[in-house]
C-alpha cells in the first residue's frame, strides 16, 4: 500500500479531480447556500440604491476566469435591472465587453425588454490604460469616454447628461479577475473621493483574501470567489425569485456541487499524502 | 523520462481526443440526436443607397434548440447554423486538446496552443486598435476622415486637437523598438509610460493600501458592549490589531530578530502562514470553479448530457441537420 | 544625452505631472492629458507585442528551429485573426448608414471577430486555466507536508477554508449550537472569522509593505536615482 501510494502516477491523480469534478455536474446537484455578512454587505448596499440611480458596472475579466465571475456579473446585472437602476457598463480588459454584450443578450434583452439603450443603460466599452482610465474617469469620464461602444458621440446619449466623473455615480460594481480590478478601483477611484464613491466587487478565489483589507472602510462588500456568487444569486433569487428561474441566475449556486467534492478530495489528498511522507520518515526513507 | 515513455504519452493524449470525438460523434447520433448544433434567430436587413444599389444583410441571433423550434414552428425565421454548429464544434475538440496534455504532451495539445497564442496577440492588437486608437486618436487628429470611414456619428463640428500628434509621435517611437539598429529611440516612450506609472502608483498606494489601512488597524482591545466585556469582539482586536503589528516586525529586516522581536517576529511568521492557508485554500476553490465551468460546456452545449438552461430538446438527428443541408 | 538624458527628464516631467496635480489641483487638465496620451501609448503596447510575436516566430520559421511548424501554426493564426479583425471581415453594417461597412461594430455576433472569440479565443483560454485544478491536486498530495508549526498552521487553516466555504463545512459542525461561544467553532463561521481577523492582518500587512515599496521605488525612479528602466550600456 505505501509503495502504490509512493510511486502513484500523477495521473490518478487527475482523473480523480475530474470525477470529482463532473459527477456533481453530471448528477445536477444544486445545495442551498447562506450568506455571509460580506456578501450581505454587497447586497444591501445595492438594496439601498432607489429607482434611477446610477450604478457604474466595470466588468475587468476575461474567458479565463469566466468561471468564477460569470455567476456574479450575471447576478449584478439582474440586480440592478430589478432596482431599475441606470447601468453604464465599462471594461478595463479587452474581453470585457464581449461580457457586457452577453449581459445585454442574456438578461436586459430577455428579461427586462423594457429597458431601453441610452435610457436605462449604456455600453461605454473598453479601453486601453488600466489605472491610466481609471484615473481619468475619477476626474473627467467624458475625456475617456467621448463615444459609446457602438460610436455614438456621448452628448447624443441622454442618460449621460449631468455625468462628468465617478462622483456621480451611486455605486461602482465590479467584477474583477486580477490585475486591472478591484484593488485599482478602490487606490485610483475610492480613494479620489471616499464620501462621494461607494464599491462592491465581486473577484477570484486568488484575489479574495488580498481584497479583505479594504472592507468595509473603501469596500461596501465583496463576493469572493464562486462561494461569493453563489450566496449573492442565493440572495437576489430570494428577494426576486420567480416561478421557472432560468438556468443562468443559478449558475453559481450549481457550480457548489463540484466545489464541495472537489474540496473533500483536497483535504483528503493533503492527508495522505502527509501519510506517506511519515511513512516514509518512520522507514528512514525521506 | 525516457523517449518511449514520451511517446506512449503522447500516443494517450491523441487518443483521449479522438475517442472523446468518437463518443461526441456517437452520442449525437444515437443518444442525443441533434447535440452540439446551434440555432439563430433571422433578421433580413435590406437598404436602398442614395445610388441606387442594394445592400443586404442577414443578422444572426442565437437562440436556444427549443426556442428555435418553438420559432420554426409558428414559422418564424429560426433554423440551425452550420458555421456556429461547426464552431461550437471546433471549440469542443480543442478543449479536448487542451486537456489531453493532461495525459502528456502531444502534437495536438502543441497545435492548440500554438493556434491560442497566435489569436491572443492579434486580438489584442485589434481590440487596441478598433476601441483606442481609431476613436481617441484617429479621430482627434482627423475627424473628418475618421467621420467617413469609421465612425459616422461623430460630430461634424469635431476639431483636430493638435496636442494628441505627441502621443502619436511617441506610439511611432515606441513601435520602432522593432528595428535592431534605432530600436534606442524607443526608450523616449518608455520612459514616459514609466514616469506616468511611478508618478499614479506614488500617490495611490500610500493613499489607499498605507494610510488608509492605519486607522482600520487602530482598535479598541478591550470592547464593551450592552452587557458588559464583549470576549468575541475584544477578541478578534487583538488578533487584528497585534497580527498585523506581528507581520509588520516580521518585515523590519534591517532589526535582527533576536530576542523580543524575534519572538514577535515568530508570531508574525505564524499570522502569515494563516493567510498562507487561507490563499490556497480559495485559490483552490477558484481552480475547481474554472474546471467546473469547462465540463458545464462541454457536457451541456456540446454533448447534451445535462440541461441546466432548459435549452434541448429531445429530437431526432435528421430533423435537426435536413434545414442545414438545404 | 538622446539614449539616456532625455528619456530620465520625460519620466521625470511625466511623473512629476501625475503628482503635483493632487497638491495644485489647476494642474488636474494637464493631468488628464497626460493620462489620455498614457492610455493611447498602451494600445500601441498591443501592437508592439504583436509585431514581437511576429519577429520571434518568423525568425524561429526561417532558421528551421526546433518546433518551427508550431511557429507557422502560430503565425496563421495571428495573420488570420488579425485579417478578420481590421477588415472587419463578416461585419455588417450600422442600419442608420448601410453604406459604411466598415462603420460596423467589429465584436457584433455574427461577425467574423465574434467567431474567433466563441469558438477559439474563449474556449482555448478557458481550458488552459482550468487545467491548474489538476496541478493544484497533485501539488497538494505530493508536495503539502506537515514538517512543522509553520506548516501545521498553514495546512489547518487550508482544511478550515476548504470544509468552511462548502456545505461540508456546515454537516461537520452541526452539532455546535448556532449561537453563543461555541458558535464561533462552526466551520463556516470560523472561516468567516478566520478571513476578517487574521488573514486580514496578514495581508495588511503585505499591503502596507508592498505600498511603502512602490513608493519607494516610484521616488527613485522619478528622482533619476534609478535608471534600470533605461537599459544598459549605451
Amino acid at each position: 500500500m505505501y509503495e502504490f501510494l509512493r510511486d502513484l502516477d500523477r495521473r490518478v491523480i487527475f482523473s480523480l479531480m475530474a470525477l470529482a469534478v463532473a459527477v456533481p455536474i453530471l448528477l445536477q446537484i444544486t445545495p442551498p447556500e447562506k450568506a455571509t455578512p460580506i456578501v450581505r454587505d454587497a447586497f444591501e448596499t445595492i438594496e439601498a440604491l432607489e429607482e434611477g440611480d446610477r450604478v457604474y458596472m466595470a466588468f475587468d475579466f476575461d474567458p479565463a476566469s469566466a468561471g468564477e465571475l460569470q455567476p456574479m456579473a450575471t447576478a449584478f446585472v439582474r440586480h440592478a435591472c430589478e432596482k431599475k437602476l441606470k447601468i453604464y457598463f465599462t471594461a478595463l480588459w479587452p474581453v470585457g465587453p464581449q461580457f457586457i454584450k452577453n449581459a445585454e443578450r442574456d438578461v436586459i434583452s430577455r428579461d427586462f425588454p423594457d429597458m431601453v439603450y441610452g435610457e436605462d443603460y449604456v455600453d461605454l466599452g473598453f479601453k486601453t490604460g488600466n489605472e491610466g482610465v481609471i484615473k481619468l474617469v475619477a476626474n473627467d469620464l467624458r475625456t475617456q469616454y467621448p463615444q459609446d461602444a457602438r460610436g455614438t458621440p456621448i452628448d447624443d446619449i441622454p442618460m449621460m447628461e449631468g455625468v462628468a466623473s465617478i462622483r456621480d455615480f451611486d455605486v461602482i460594481m465590479n467584477v474583477s479577475a486580477g490585475y486591472p480590478g478591484t484593488k485599482e478601483w478602490v487606490q485610483y477611484a475610492v480613494a479620489s473621493a471616499p464620501d462621494d464613491v461607494k464599491l462592491v466587487a465581486g473577484c477570484t478565489g486568488v484575489q479574495a483574501p488580498l481584497l479583505y483589507p479594504y472592507y468595509p472602510q473603501q469596500m461596501s462588500g465583496l463576493l469572493a470567489a464562486i462561494k461569493g456568487a453563489a450566496e449573492y444569486e442565493s440572495l437576489v433569487l430570494g428577494k426576486y425569485g420567480r416561478e421557472n428561474e432560468p438556468g443562468m441566475y443559478q449558475e453559481g449556486l450549481r457550480r457548489m456541487a463540484p466545489q464541495l467534492s472537489g474540496h473533500i478530495l483536497m483535504v483528503g489528498l493533503i492527508f495522505v499524502g502527509n501519510l506517506v511522507y511519515f511513512m516514509a520518515r518512520k522507514r528512514g526513507e525521506a | 523520462m525516457t523517449h518511449a515513455t514520451r511517446r506512449g504519452n503522447a500516443t494517450f493524449g491523441v487518443l483521449l481526443v479522438l475517442i472523446g470525438v468518437a463518443i461526441a460523434i456517437l452520442n449525437a447520433v444515437a443518444f442525443h440526436p441533434g447535440a452540439g448544433t446551434q440555432w439563430t434567430k433571422r433578421t433580413e436587413h435590406v437598404h436602398t443607397l442614395e445610388d441606387g444599389s442594394e445592400v443586404r444583410w442577414t443578422e444572426h441571433e442565437a437562440v436556444s434548440v427549443k426556442e428555435g423550434r418553438e420559432m420554426a414552428a409558428l414559422e418564424q425565421d429560426a433554423a440551425p447554423l452550420f458555421s456556429r454548429t461547426a464552431g461550437l464544434w471546433g471549440a469542443a475538440i480543442l478543449t479536448l486538446c487542451i486537456f489531453s496534455f493532461l495525459l502528456g504532451d502531444n502534437p495536438l495539445y502543441k497545435a492548440a496552443e500554438a493556434i491560442v497564442v497566435g489569436a491572443s496577440a492579434a486580438y489584442w492588437m485589434v481590440i487596441g486598435f478598433w476601441e483606442t486608437i481609431v476613436p481617441n486618436l484617429f479621430a482627434g487628429l482627423f475627424p473628418d476622415w475618421t467621420r467617413a470611414n469609421f465612425m459616422p456619428k461623430l460630430s461634424a463640428e469635431a476639431s483636430v486637437d493638435f496636442l494628441l500628434l505627441i502621443p502619436l509621435a511617441l506610439s511611432v517611437l515606441l513601435l520602432l523598438r522593432l528595428a535592431p539598429k534605432i530600436g534606442w529611440i524607443s526608450r523616449w516612450p518608455t520612459a514616459f509610460i514609466i514616469g506616468v506609472f511611478c508618478g499614479l502608483r506614488f500617490i495611490s498606494s500610500l493613499e489607499a493600501d498605507f494610510l488608509s489601512q492605519i486607522g482600520p488597524t487602530i482598535k479598541p482591545l478591550i470592547v464593551m458592549g450592552e452587557n458588559g466585556f464583549d470576549l468575541e469582539s475584544s477578541f478578534s482586536n487583538i488578533v487584528l490589531v497585534l497580527g498585523t503589528m506581528a507581520c509588520l516586525v516580521y518585515f523590519f529586516f534591517s532589526v535582527e530578530h533576536k530576542g523580543a522581536v524575534g519572538k514577535v517576529a515568530r508570531s508574525g511568521i505564524w499570522m502569515l502562514m494563516i493567510t498562507f492557508g487561507a490563499a490556497f485554500g480559495y485559490t483552490v476553490m477558484g481552480r475547481i470553479a474554472l474546471l467546473a465551468g469547462r465540463f458545464e460546456f462541454l457536457f451541456d452545449d456540446w454533448l447534451w448530457l445535462i440541461d441546466p438552461k432548459d435549452a434541448h430538446p429531445a429530437q431526432a438527428f435528421l430533423q435537426t441537420i435536413a434545414p442545414m443541408l438545404t | 544625452m538622446m539614449k539616456r538624458t532625455i528619456p530620465m527628464l520625460l519620466a521625470m516631467a511625466a511623473g512629476i505631472v501625475m503628482i503635483l496635480a493632487y497638491f495644485f489641483p489647476p494642474l488636474t487638465p494637464l493631468q488628464d492629458k497626460t493620462t489620455v496620451w498614457f492610455n493611447i501609448l498602451a494600445a500601441v503596447a498591443f501592437i508592439l507585442g504583436g509585431g514581437n510575436l511576429l519577429k520571434v516566430h518568423l525568425k524561429k520559421v526561417s532558421d528551421r528551429r526546433e518546433g518551427w511548424a508550431y511557429s507557422m501554426i502560430t503565425l496563421a493564426a495571428f495573420v488570420g485573426v488579425l485579417a478578420i479583425g481590421l477588415f472587419k471581415i463578416g461585419v455588417n453594417p450600422l442600419d442608420e448608414f448601410p453604406a459604411q461597412r466598415m462603420a460596423g461594430d467589429f465584436r457584433a455576433e455574427g461577425s467574423g471577430f465574434w467567431y474567433v472569440y466563441e469558438y477559439v479565443f474563449a474556449p482555448l483560454t478557458a481550458t488552459i486555466f482550468s487545467m491548474l485544478a489538476f496541478y493544484v491536486a497533485s501539488a497538494a498530495f505530493r508536495a503539502f507536508r506537515a514538517k512543522n508549526l509553520e506548516a501545521i498552521l498553514l495546512l489547518g487553516t487550508a482544511f478550515v477554508i476548504l470544509l468552511g466555504r462548502t456545505a461540508a463545512g456546515v454537516f461537520l459542525t452541526d452539532f455546535l449550537p448556532e449561537e453563543g461561544i461555541l458558535a464561533n467553532f462552526r466551520l463556516e463561521n470560523l472561516t468567516v472569522w478566520i478571513m476578517n481577523n487574521p488573514v486580514t492582518a496578514g495581508n495588511r500587512a503585505i499591503m502596507i509593505g508592498i505600498a511603502l515599496g512602490t513608493a519607494s521605488v516610484s521616488l527613485k525612479i522619478l528622482l533619476g536615482v534609478d535608471r534600470s528602466y533605461l537599459g544598459g550600456g549605451d
